[in-house]
């Protein structure tokens, strides 16, 4: 038996396949597009390419994200606050804060000694502190998304930039332009706008865990956060498979859990 | 498969209270057979009552706007005019139902508009939206627009406080007797008050059937069938219809015939409901087998002080005693007393954008709430009208991880 987590995401669908010892033995990103349902099914069928004995040995599915009512292969639903929740905690025990960062939602997530939630919280209805505006914003600049990291190390003079607003921000960048200001001092003042987005929202515990697409591209974000937080932040590792993986720890809970009472009641 | 709920026998009658309450005023609306005043939801009905005005509330109409999905599309007309989206969007929707001409009574009850008034009443223990809101139809109409300034963020209610509101209500009454032509009449006045003391007894029995395991009703259920609490208070009608549900409530209940089948977690709502998407979110929480038991809103029509042998300051006791004219301090104790009630095990603030005294969430209470309670608090954003404020995806979604998390504990 293999257990499956599907993430579809409003950015990016990501499979996970475990095996019973909770190895991740396939894996799949891809982007969500307009049909939920196919992607999904193409992301599943390009993590199970390396598996040949997935079908014979049979899986168990849990989908999770915006899209999870569209996967339907899947036998059991998660959202997406339990399952990155579900895989912070499985590689760091403890009383932990999770932070999200989504390409369209962030979440903060508190958790107690045993792993149980405490207290969630999911950005309002607005892009500031999500993958979306650092999408804008590569857009506004004409700089590739994948180069923002490395530019946003090069600053040595960081701008800060004010706004909330995703809009607003935009502008307040075209008039740093405008002034002069570089584009890395820029980027880096982006990356602050977003992490302060996301701190503003709870307190956090002194464990925080990052995980999310714009913290596994950004690996320069973490550094920050390290930086201005003071708290001791962790990445697990595959960051922003951390939602599919969480999902697929839950199908293997569902299975091994009822096994176990099968297994008591003989 | 899903078990649905048994419905509630009393929506029959229901319909037929609102649709009377409808047609009694549109007839006098165009015959001009009685006097009309239209009065904000907890105005002073009752004197306006006993002065033999018919009584039309706004707010009632927003609601309807709200639940039709109509408001999101009249609410610009409001903006074009200088009214902003963010204040109060049953104001917005229904002056922007007012400019189109478009209104929900034309499809449930063939009735054109709403009815003209005579004078506008309102209090100021909702919000300030409610006067700007009836100096809108003043200025439109050319009627009078009086009303009551009730205190606000109020701990200890004082005699001061009664004392003035009381004198305020007294003041209304030469203007009211100029519109109505008729002298202001003590004993049918004290009559209203006590009809309108048993509808509130009546719907707070209702109410507290919510705190039988599992509940017979929720709080969906609950915001449909407050209608004659909020348009009738002080009529017969609106007790003879309370006597009815509350029979059946009650025999639900003693029966355990639930509001949701198979009632795993029972919730409070704080806040404003969504109206546009009472039917979805009903079916989300039904799914969920949580069952919504009691509100804050709900309750706001309870007016326990109410005494027909002191019209005036009862009235104005019971009019600044409630919830929302409340501190911090009392609203926490509030709902504790709600939570020792109705035992539930998780409470969901809705941040209504435009209704910042209706959103509780905005000064640290969830947060308070949950250490003193020790059981979670969730807060979703989205607005009573304006459903531009709300996203249906992410508010399920945080429902659903409440409703994980309540599993987990």
């Amino acid at each position: 038996m293999y257990y499956v987590g599907v993430d579809v995401g409003a950015s990016r669908t990501k499979v996970a396949i475990l095996e019973r010892n909770k190895e991740l033995v396939g894996q799949d990103i891809r982007r969500s597009g307009t049909d939920f349902k196919a992607t999904a099914e193409e992301a599943f069928t390009s993590a199970a390419d390396g598996i040949p004995d997935l079908r014979e040995m049979g899986f168990f599915c849990v989908s999770t994200g915006y899209g999870r009512r569209n996967v339907e292969f899947a036998h059991e639903t998660r959202t997406e606050i339990a399952c990155h929740a579900k895989t912070a905690y499985f590689f760091y025990p403890g009383a932990i804060t999770v932070i999200d960062i989504g390409g369209q939602d962030n979440k903060v997530i508190k958790l107690d000694e045993k792993g149980r939630r405490i207290s969630f919280k999911m950005n309002r209805k607005c892009a500031a502190g999500t993958g979306a505006f650092l999408e804008e914003m590569s857009l506004r600049l004409n700089i590739p998304l994948e180069e923002m990291d490395q530019l946003a190390r090069k600053s040595q003079d960081m701008v800060e930039l004010g706004s909330y607003c995703t809009v607003f921000t935009a502008t307040e960048v075209l008039e740093k332009i405008r002034q002069g200001k570089k584009v890395e001092d820029i980027v880096k003042g982006l990356f602050l706008s977003v992490l302060k987005r996301v701190f503003e929202m709870d307190i956090l515990s002194q464990k925080v865990v990052m995980t999310g697409g714009v913290v596994a591209h950004n690996p320069y974000l973490v550094e920050m956060a390290k930086e201005i937080s003071g708290n001791e932040i962790l990445v697990p590792p595959f960051p922003q498979l951390a939602g599919a993986f969480g999902a697929a720890l839950f199908a293997w809970e569902l299975i091994e859990s009822n096994k176990r009472e099968v297994e008591d009641e003989k | 498969m899903r078990v649905e709920a048994k419905p509630i026998e009393a929506t029959k009658l229901l319909k037929k209270v609102m649709s009377d309450h409808f047609y009694e005023l549109d007839e006098a609306s165009r015959t001009k057979s009685k006097k009309i005043a239209w009065c904000t939801s907890v105005g002073p009905a009752e004197l306006l009552r006993g002065m033999g005005f018919l009584v039309y509330f706004p707010e009632n109409h927003g609601a309807m706007l709200g639940a039709s999905r109509m408001a999101t599309e009249l609410i610009p007309y409001a903006n074009q005019l200088g009214y902003s989206p963010d204040i109060c969007s049953y104001l917005t929707s229904d002056i922007g139902s007012y400019l189109a001409k478009k209104t929900p009574l034309q499809k449930s009850y063939n009735i054109e508009a709403p009815p003209r008034p005579d004078v506008l009443v309102f209090n100021t223990n909702q919000c300030r939206d409610v006067k700007d809101w009836f100096s809108f139809y003043g200025r439109e109409f050319d009627v009078p627009v009086i009303g009551v300034f009730t205190h606000r963020s109020l701990g200890k209610i004082q005699d001061f406080h009664i004392k003035d509101v009381a004198e305020q209500i007294k003041a209304l009454i030469p203007i009211l007797e100029e519109v109505s032509g008729q002298r202001f009449d003590m004993d049918r006045f004290k009559e209203v008050v006590a009809l309108s003391k048993k509808t509130s007894e009546l719907w707070r029995a209702c109410l507290e059937t919510a705190s039988h395991i599992p509940s017979p009703w929720t709080f969906f259920d609950a915001t449909i069938h407050m209608g004659p609490a909020v348009v009738g208070r002080g009529t017969k009608e609106a007790n003879e219809y309370y006597e009815v549900l509350l029979k059946e409530l009650k025999e639900r209940a003693k029966e355990g015939i639930p509001g949701v089948p198979e009632e795993r977690h029972r919730v409070y709502w704080e806040g404003m409901p969504i109206w546009g998407k009472l039917r979805s979110l009903s079916e989300l929480f039904s799914s969920l087998k949580t069952c919504v038991v009691a509100s804050t809103y709900c309750n706001s029509w309870i007016f326990d002080q109410l005494d027909p042998e002191e019209p005036f300051e009862s009235m104005a006791l019971a009019y600044t005693e409630l919830f929302i004219v409340r501190d911090e301090d009392y609203k926490e104790s509030y709902i504790q007393n709600m939570y020792e009630f109705f035992r539930f095990n998780g409470i969901i603030f809705h941040d209504a954008k435009t209704c910042p005294n209706n959103s509780n969430n905005r000064y640290g209470m969830p947060e308070r709430l949950s250490k003193r309670l020790n059981i979670p608090c969730l807060v979703i954003n989205g607005d009573l009208n304006d459903l531009r404020c709300f996203s249906e995806e992410q508010a399920k979604t945080n429902i659903e991880a409440f409703v994980e998390q309540l599993e987990e504990v």
